[in-house]
């Protein structure tokens, strides 16, 4: 096997071309998923024009709240293209410049504060959008809801926590400032004590029993206003998230990416290796006076599995530890890095000898590999529950039939220790090892026959 | 197997799918004998040959070949291309499990006189130099029967002739049995010690160049003198092919 083996390397050092395309290709289409995977969605430039007054401020009831810095909010989730104009953020929506315009018309702050009068006006703001490319509007659409709920639930936060110390001051009395002047406010426990002092004081009688009566409200009246502060906080915010994890823990999102770049380089690396150099042994026209008795047909798909494992190791540690100039790896679990290389390798290597022995040309057989790795690495990236049900078991299944889903489970269990069982992971790419390495077999007989 | 045979093949038949290649071919050949298999297209040389070099499966009938010596020569050079002379020999050399697999490689270079050649890529030489390498890749497991398929194919005269003096060499110097097919009737002819023909499948003659031209003259008349081609045709004629 030895002697193939260098032979394969032999002719992937006299192919350089070939070699590089075979290494840089895998390498550049993963360090641009994992950059994808890595990376949080761009911010949509958005044309912003404010035309609320700086010194207008949203009240309750007789008083002001703070300024809630509603440009800084904003535009740190778009990107802000302040504009002075309206007709000026139309045209930048028109001529493409922006993906959407958002306009605060300089009624706003009235409108909101004329909610709480008997004449209220429903506060609007402006979202102008060219829906031309629907993912971008869907985006856009997507970021200005998010927005609005955001304003939405600040300025809830604000009005409940203002009408909560309201509550405080009618129920424990205080100071209360409006139009300059200071006025007292007595408060219901106040009142309480004063009537209760009283009440010792009053004969028997209609006066006692009506000031019976005032200290049954007051006392009432705490207690049940007592309950409103909490609720007017919940109101602002009625649903609280308590996230549980029940499917264990997840890899930080580094990780994940460099799992996913790693595996899509082996992958491809080795399957095409594999398919390729099985491939050219027809093409080559040695098939049949290699395997006369010179090696058994096993021994060169083991030979071929090994090729690929070598080469893909290779590959693999030294994007490895290029990534790791820039991403801190956890080198303490080299050895389960290795064990996930070779496995995943082994699995991979199997898959492309029975690719390579199902096609005649080398180049027939490189398209195939491509046809078959591609869609099923990007199938396996898509996570369950993304899709209907019925569509993520399929998903589930086919990307279950071929080894990068476990290669990737390996790899990303081997990188961090938050990452999936690797021994599961492992039985998975050994059952596949075994069914690809059977498959692979019977292909070449018919290789071997055509 | 007969005394003399070192190769025999007896009612050999090959079927691909509902089409039957061989239809029970017999066949055998002695030490240093130089068997030239010849016949039209589809007749089913290249099978029987494929059967005797164990890279194909009879459906039925009888091989006795020698074992691990029978040397398989394929139409198309079965060599590495992006490899050299030297280390496509030096390869197979140690596949071959060859104690010696540099002093193997160097006799090979010898004998197909590319030693000076050694370091080029095989890509890179003649059609005629690939088969010589070819048929040297065959002799590495020094067998006692060399099957050669089409040796000649692409070859311009001048390969041809060195190609025929090198394989007699073989047959004539070292008693190594060869056994070759070819379309050129001509090349039978000269080269060939025994002509074996087929056609469709059935082994209609197995006898000298000479015999073959009795048997034109007693079957085909007409065509006796005429060049051995035309009286070839004429034969295949005459037995309905």
């Amino acid at each position: 096997m030895r002697w193939l083996l260098l032979k394969d390397l032999q002719i992937l050092r006299r192919s350089p071309l070939q070699a590089v395309v075979l290494v840089a290709y895998p390498v550049l289409i993963a360090v641009l998923v994992g950059f994808a995977i890595s990376r949080s969605p761009e911010k949509p430039r958005v044309a912003f024009l404010n035309d609320v007054p700086a010194d207008a401020r949203v009240s309750v009831g007789t008083r002001d709240l703070p300024n809630i810095g509603v440009n800084d909010r904003i535009c740190a989730r778009v990107e802000c293209v302040h504009v002075k104009s309206r007709a000026e953020a139309v045209e930048k929506v028109r001529s493409g410049d922006v993906l959407a315009a958002l306009i605060l018309p300089a009624n706003l702050v009235n409108r909101i504060n004329s909610l709480s009068t008997p004449f209220p006006n429903t506060p609007e703001i402006e979202v102008v959008v060219s829906e031309e490319d629907p993912v971008k509007a869907r985006l856009v659409n997507d970021r200005i809801d998010a927005l609005i709920a955001q304003a939405n639930l600040v300025i809830a936060r604000r009005i409940a926590a203002e009408g909560g110390k309201f509550l405080g001051l009618v129920l424990d009395g205080g100071d209360l400032r409006v139009l300059g002047q200071t006025i007292e406010i007595l408060g219901l426990r106040n009142s309480a004590r004063i009537v209760e002092s009283l009440r010792p004081s009053l004969p028997p009688g209609d006066l006692r029993d009506s000031v019976d009566r005032v200290i049954r409200f007051t006392k009432l009246a705490r207690n049940n206003l007592a309950t409103g502060e909490p609720l007017l906080t919940r109101l602002a915010q009625p649903i609280a998230v308590d996230k549980e994890v029940v499917d264990g823990s997840s890899p930080p999102l580094e990780s994940f990416a460099i799992a996913v770049a790693a595996t899509f380089t082996l992958a491809f690396v080795v399957v095409l290796l594999v398919a390729g150099s099985l491939a050219l042994e027809r093409e080559e026209n040695a098939f049949p006076r290699l395997t006369r008795g010179l090696v058994s047909h096993s021994g060169l798909l083991a030979e071929k599995v090994v090729l690929g494992v070598v080469v893909g190791l290779a590959v693999t540690l030294l994007m490895l530890a290029g990534l790791a100039l820039f991403v801190p790896l956890h080198w303490s679990r080299f050895g389960l890095w290795l064990a996930a290389i070779l496995a995943g390798g082994a699995a991979l290597g199997a898959a492309g000898a029975a690719l390579g022995a199902a096609a005649r040309e080398v180049r027939a057989v490189s398209l195939l590999a491509f046809m078959v790795t591609l869609p099923v690495a990007f199938l396996s990236l898509i996570p369950s529950g993304a899709v209907g049900p019925a569509l993520s078991d399929a998903i589930e299944v086919v990307t279950a039939l071929f080894p990068f889903k476990p290669a990737l489970d390996a790899m990303t269990a081997a990188l961090d220790p938050a990452g999936p069982d690797l021994g599961v992971a492992l039985l998975h790419l050994a059952a596949l090892i075994a069914a690809y390495g059977l498959l692979a077999r019977f292909a070449l007989r018919r290789f071997a026959a055509v | 197997m007969t005394d003399r045979a070192v190769i025999e093949a007896r009612k050999l038949v090959k079927r691909f799918g509902e089409r039957e290649a061989l239809k029970g071919v017999d066949f055998e050949a002695a030490a240093g004998e130089l068997v030239a298999v010849i016949g039209p297209n589809g007749a089913g040389k290249t099978t029987l040959l494929s059967i005797l070099a164990g890279i194909s499966r009879a459906d039925g009938g009888e091989v006795h070949v020698p074992e691990g010596e029978v040397g398989w020569v394929p139409q198309q050079a079965a060599l590495y291309r992006r490899l050299t002379v030297e280390e496509n020999l030096l390869l197979f050399a140690r596949l071959e499990g060859h104690a010696d697999p540099v002093a193997s490689t160097e006799e090979m270079l010898e004998l197909t006189g590319l030693a000076d050649r050694r370091g080029e890529a095989v890509a890179r030489l003649s059609g005629g130099n690939q088969q010589r390498i070819n048929i040297a890749i065959g002799l590495l497991a020094r067998p006692s029967v060399l099957l050669l398929d089409e040796p000649s194919v692409g070859l311009d005269p001048r390969q041809r002739a060195r190609l025929w003096e090198f394989v007699s060499a073989l047959a004539e110097t070292n008693g190594t049995t060869v056994i070759f097919s070819t379309h050129d009737i001509q090349e039978a002819e000269r080269y060939g010690r025994r002509l074996l023909v087929l056609a469709d499948g059935e082994a209609l003659f197995d006898g000298s160049p000479d015999g073959l031209l009795e048997a034109v003259r007693r079957e085909a008349p007409e065509a006796a003198d005429r060049d051995f081609e035309t009286a070839f045709v004429a034969f295949l004629h005459h037995r309905g092919h």
